[in-house]
């Protein structure tokens, strides 16, 4: 016990008059671990806390304080009690004892034992006896902390002090200029606002002492340790400002005063601080501003040279009128909403009769804003101007003023359509039905391409508000569209046309079914009228053109269950004509049927209804028709169905790919059973046409090529499945597609088995199996290629590609015997550049198999981790090749990087900079382009490293411009585009040389390279010019 | 009323954009000769913003692919432009952004003639004057305030 009091002596003897700080933290240890007292503490303190040296005294509190820092939690009411009242009393002492006396009180005010009545006593004689903006950073900040601690545990307390401590937090704020105070000021100004503290007579003080920061200005000094950003300051002040209706007198006037500021940042923060107090206010606060406010944010809207702004005034004015319907109606007093909107329409409307003059536009937009506030600003605003604007739709003659007529129309029904009242009665456009309707029908009947393109987002629009169109008026719109779809030669139009009964046909099935698919399915099958003549080779064209876009408007209207079922069969149709050749079908029209029926795979509802729709009859169906075809083109040699074409085979198996994916997993895994013994065992049982032999053996090495492209249709079905699916009879399946892609002569049916091999192996569950499965694969794969006059070794390359893919996807360990045998593949003689481009396939997401939507194992950033395992090897391969080869491993490092993230990019440029630099000056045409295009999006945000290379880069770059290759050409002048947007001082002593360099591809004999010269050299006579950037 | 306190004209007619150029096969031929063309010209003048509105020349009308002339053979370019109103104190500013954008765009070979549409100007023969006197040219360039505006019309549209 003696050993503990001189212990605490001479603690308390080293931090006073040895000045030794740490002495602080060991005696708040000993307190906590009880080896002291505070009581005893005190008592050791005792002479310093009596001497008559300021300093002296001032240490000795700093040391009470920093140890109570420490352990405010084990403190009793009693001590806190004392230890406030000699707080309170030190306060009056020196200046230099005030720093840590606050210190002190901060601490307490964090016990939870605190008496009451004593939160109140310390705010009391804190306001009396400090100054608070006379002290120093550190201790305003212990003053707002202590403050936001008391409220958070006191707040009754607080309360019951009234306006006083309100007054007395004005008074502590009032010129403070610290950004990280400020932040702990709002946060205190909030919560008085917030929770309900008395204001009194001190709500424009509080005002003034936090709107004197309005508009914020603040930019952060570089490498800011604090890390504060202007929109934290704006977002904590604004919550301030908007925090209370009673500021509503006082904020008003002054954001109409900063509304006329030429800072384009203050404007915009008043307007986003304008809409957000808006919510809070009602209409009696606004009632003597609004006109002010109105002229303020008419002149942005009017005059605005930036959307922020123009975007951020229109929602102010959707705010205020919102906020003007929220106001409840008397007898006796004015309607205000009302007199509101006629300010609005006095000044906007008559904009609206000039169509061709600028104000149009802006006038329309205010008054839209002002709409689709709320449902009574709808009804006020759109009887107000709807039957002028119809007047003229129909009295005006002049295209471009119908069109923008019919746009402001469309306008002010979608902006009608965000306040959907409940009531039917309600409904705002309901008065203007028939006019509108009308108004479309006529537009649709032009010949201009843009009043029907926006005719047709009209008539989407009406029928997604409900009761606008009566069934009659779909009837109507069903026959224009169809109309449309077989005779407007206008893509654009057609475009739109398709999109639009796309919309309809999903709120309106049967019209579509009755109308619209029969009428569709006529025209397709309908001949073209033609002889075999010479001068009716347009009409062939236009009739070919008719059935595409036919093809595609079936597509786009079935998303409903009922229309799948009806346009469906129409497409299968043109398949099996084409097929049996009873009506005459391109190769072209029948890819387009396919990517139709793809289409809705993708489009519609996954139900079971959909499910057995395109698993029991689309796929068998279309299955039997390659089947049948590739069983005739064996047989006859003469005419061939268009079926056995590659690409329409190719075609078929996203339809197959995407159902499988996608449509009721376990029809799924019956179709794939299906197929898989179909392939297998040549069971042709479930095919819906019996004319077909069975036992055909698609898998087997045989003559007909036609039979062995049938694989892909099998990769489609199985490769697609989700995971959880099981593909039966695995181990066979697997070993003849082996088979098949090392030996198989053809391109289509060995890369479709190599995918359809890895595929599998990708989504092979773990094990053994699997193992000794891939090691067989390599050792046979490398027999291949290991000898040099193999016929296969092509098709060895191929599947060693695709088998690489599969494992890096899914990290499997054996992966990097492949991708390493890959790199020494970049030296071999033949194979060098295939492999340098295999690197890309590696790298890219594969439109077909091993791809998210096909349920393959995708581990997350599989890229960074295969660049950062290998770029080594890359290099050192590089360094190590002969001079012949280094293309190809410049080639291999380009295809990697340009599919690696730019985040990932930017930080291992640094690395692999001199070689890219190396890329650009290679005399491969094939290299260069593909290096400039991985540069390109680096330069936009470039890093150091690059910086440091500049002349390196801008003199390469300047040589690439005269390149006989248009594409590189055209690269690399977007790349010195992007450079001008490096940091002024870095490029400025280029300017004068690529400006000359830039005048000669001015002449250059394509117009590409003209335009891209033109807009690069541009940017750089800005560069470092008044007003430039 | 505030609006149109600054303005000349603060309600211009406004006319539609033409779209992009389409892009014809013959253009992506590398062994093509594409000449340039009166269209092209157009194209590098069109989208020059009008030194008061946030508009583009062409859509006040200001410029029209009729009243460019490009004879790429004799390597001449001649260019009218029709100011919004007669009285238009900007016009001298507009035409020498025009001639500013054709010497930054165009190989040297050509010879660039700028001038007001005849009749649709107060002061056209002055502004023409001014505009062809190659030494005025390049002494209003050296002013720097001036510079600035003539930048600001060439800058491509941010925010």
């Amino acid at each position: 016990m003696a050993a503990d009091r001189s212990l605490l002596l001479s603690l308390v003897e080293e931090f006073v008059s040895g000045l030794q700080d740490s002495k602080a933290k060991d005696t708040a240890t000993g307190v906590k671990e009880g080896q002291f007292t505070i009581l005893q503490l005190v008592e050791a303190l005792g002479p310093s806390l009596t001497s008559s040296q300021p300093h002296t005294r001032a240490r000795g509190v700093q040391l009470l304080s920093e140890v109570l820092h420490e352990c405010y939690g084990t403190l009793t009411e009693a001590e806190v009690e004392v230890l406030i009242a000699f707080y309170e009393n030190r306060l009056k002492d020196h200046y230099v004892i005030t720093p840590p006396v606050l210190q002190g009180l901060r601490a307490l005010t964090k016990c939870t034992v605190l008496p009451p009545g004593s939160a109140v006593a310390m705010l009391r004689s804190l306001f009396q006896d400090v100054h608070v903006q006379s002290l120093m950073l550190a201790e305003r900040s212990c003053v707002y902390n202590m403050l936001i601690n008391l409220m958070e545990t006191r707040e009754a307390e607080l309360k019951g002090l009234g306006t006083d401590f309100v007054f007395g937090f004005v008074q502590s704020m009032d010129g403070e200029r610290d950004p990280r105070n400020l932040l702990l000021a709002f946060k205190i100004a909030k919560n008085i606002i917030r929770r309900g503290y008395d204001l009194g007579k001190f709500t424009e003080e509080l005002f003034e002492v936090t709107s004197c920061y309005f508009p914020v200005d603040f930019t952060p000094p570089p490498n800011d340790p604090h890390g504060i950003t202007k929109e934290e300051l704006i977002e904590e002040l604004r919550a301030v400002l908007t925090g209370t209706p009673k500021f509503a007198e006082f904020l008003l006037p002054l954001i109409i005063e900063k509304l006329d500021s030429d800072v384009q940042s203050a404007k915009l923060d008043s307007l986003q601080t304008l809409t957000a107090c808006l919510s809070q206010y009602e209409h009696k606060d606004l009632a003597e501003f609004l006109e002010g406010l109105w002229t303020s944010l008419r002149r942005e809207v009017f005059q605005t040279s930036s959307e922020r702004i123009e975007s951020a005034g229109l929602a102010a004015l959707t705010a205020l009128t919102s906020c003007l319907s929220r106001s409840v109606l008397n007898f006796d007093s004015e309607d205000s909403l009302r007199t509101f909107l006629d300010l609005v329409l006095q000044d906007c409307k008559h904009h609206l009769c000039e169509m061709d003059l600028k104000l149009v536009w802006p006038s329309a937009k205010l008054l839209q804003a002002a709409c689709s506030a709320s449902n009574r600003a709808s009804h006020i605003v759109t009887a107000a101007v709807m039957p002028s604007l119809m007047d003229q739709f129909s009295s005006r003659t002049q295209c471009s003023h119908r069109r923008t007529l019919l746009e402001v129309v469309l306008k002010f029904i979608q902006s009608v359509k965000t306040s959907q009242p409940l009531d039917n009665d309600e409904r705002v456009l309901l008065a203007f039905r028939e006019s509108l309707c009308s108004m479309v029908f006529s537009a649709l009947s032009e010949t201009n391409a843009s009043l029907q393109i926006t005719a047709t987002s009209m008539l989407t629009s009406l029928a997604q508000q409900t009761g606008l169109l009566l069934d009659s008026d779909i009837e109507l719109a069903v026959d224009h569209l169809t109309k449309l779809v077989l005779t407007e030669e206008d893509d654009k139009v057609s475009l739109a046309v398709v999109e639009c009964a796309g919309a309809l046909a999903e709120l309106h099935p049967e019209a579509f079914i009755n109308k619209m698919i029969p009428r569709l399915k006529k025209e397709i099958f309908s001949e073209p009228m033609y002889l075999e003549t010479n001068e009716v080779v347009p009409e062939k064209h236009s009739h070919h053109a008719m059935r595409q876009r036919s093809l595609a408007t079936l597509a786009a209207v079935s998303t409903q269950p009922s229309v799948v079922w009806e346009s469906t069969p129409v497409l299968l149709e043109v398949l099996s004509s084409a097929h049996t050749g009873s009506v005459n079908f391109s190769v072209e029209e029948v890819v387009s049927a396919c990517c139709s029926l793809q289409r809705i795979a993708e489009q519609v509802q996954d139900t079971e209804e959909t499910g057995r729709c395109f698993h029991d009859f689309i796929i068998p169906r279309l299955l039997s028709l390659a089947l049948q075809a590739s069983v005739q083109g064996e047989g006859s040699s003469g005419c061939c169905s268009p079926l056995v074409e590659e690409t329409v085979l190719c075609a078929m198996v996203p339809v197959i790919s995407t159902s499988c994916s996608r449509l009721q997993p376990k029809l799924a895994g019956e179709t794939a059973s299906k197929a898989v013994s179909l392939f297998l065992h040549g069971d042709v049982s479930f095919l819906p046409d019996n004319s077909i032999p069975s036992h055909v053996q698609l898998l087997k090495k045989h003559d007909s090529l036609s039979q062995s492209h049938m694989v892909c249709l099998l990769m489609g079905c199985v490769c697609s499945l989700p995971r959880n699916v099981e593909v039966p009879e695995i181990d066979q399946l697997l070993s003849q597609l082996e088979e098949m892609s090392c030996t198989c002569s053809h391109p289509l049916p060995y890369n479709s088995a190599a995918k359809c091999f890895a595929g599998l192996l990708n989504k092979h569950s773990q094990g053994d199996f699997l193992d000794s499965l891939i090691q067989r694969t390599i050792k046979r794969v490398c027999t291949e290629l290991d000898s040099p006059c193999s016929p296969a070794r092509i098709q060895a390359f191929t599947l060693l590609i695709w088998v690489a893919k599969a494992l890096l996807l899914r990290y499997h360990p054996l992966c990097t015997t492949l991708t390493d045998k890959l790199f020494s593949l970049l030296d071999d003689a033949d194979l060098g550049p295939m492999a340098a481009d295999g690197f890309s396939l590696l790298m890219s997401d594969s439109a077909d198999v091993l791809n998210r939507s096909c349920h393959a194992d995708v581990r997350i950033m599989y890229r960074q981790r295969f660049f950062s395992e290998n770029s080594a090897k890359l290099v050192q391969g590089f360094n190590a090749a002969p001079q012949e080869k280094k293309p190809n491993y410049l080639k291999a490092l380009s295809n990697i990087v340009n599919k690696l993230p730019k985040q990932v990019q930017v930080t291992e440029l640094p690395a692999l900079l001199s070689l890219l630099l190396e890329a650009l000056s290679c005399p491969d045409q094939g290299v260069q382009l593909s290096t400039l295009s991985c540069l390109e999006p680096v330069l936009i945000d470039p890093p150091p490293a690059l910086i440091q290379q500049l002349e390196a880069l801008v003199s390469r770059l300047l040589a690439l411009i005269s390149s006989p290759a248009m594409s590189v050409r055209i690269a690399s002048l977007r790349c010195i585009r992007a450079l001008s947007c490096f940091p002024e001082y870095e490029i400025l002593p280029f300017r004068a040389r690529v400006l000359r360099a830039l005048a000669q591809p001015l002449d250059d004999k394509k117009r590409l390279v003209r335009s891209e010269a033109v807009q690069a050299r541009g940017k750089w006579f800005l560069l470092g010019s008044p007003g430039g950037r | 009323m505030s609006v149109g306190g600054r303005l000349e004209n603060a309600n211009p007619v406004i006319f539609q954009r033409s779209g992009e150029r389409l892009m014809t096969a013959s253009e992506e031929d590398e062994d093509v000769h594409d000449p340039i063309d009166d269209r092209e010209i157009f194209d590098l003048i069109r989208s020059i913003n009008d030194p008061e509105h946030p508009l583009s020349l062409e859509e006040l009308n200001v410029v029209e692919q009729d009243r460019v002339k490009v004879n790429d053979v004799e390597s001449t370019v001649g260019v009218e432009f029709t100011p919004t109103i007669p009285h238009c104190s900007m016009a001298t500013l507009i035409g020498l952004s025009i001639k500013v954008k054709l010497l930054r765009s165009l190989p040297d070979r050509f010879k660039i003639n700028v001038h007001i549409t005849p009749g649709t100007h107060a002061s056209e023969e002055a502004v023409n004057k001014q505009l062809a006197d190659k030494e005025r040219v390049a002494a209003a360039l050296e002013n720097s305030s001036l510079l600035e505006v003539v930048n600001q019309c060439l800058c491509t549209k941010s925010i």
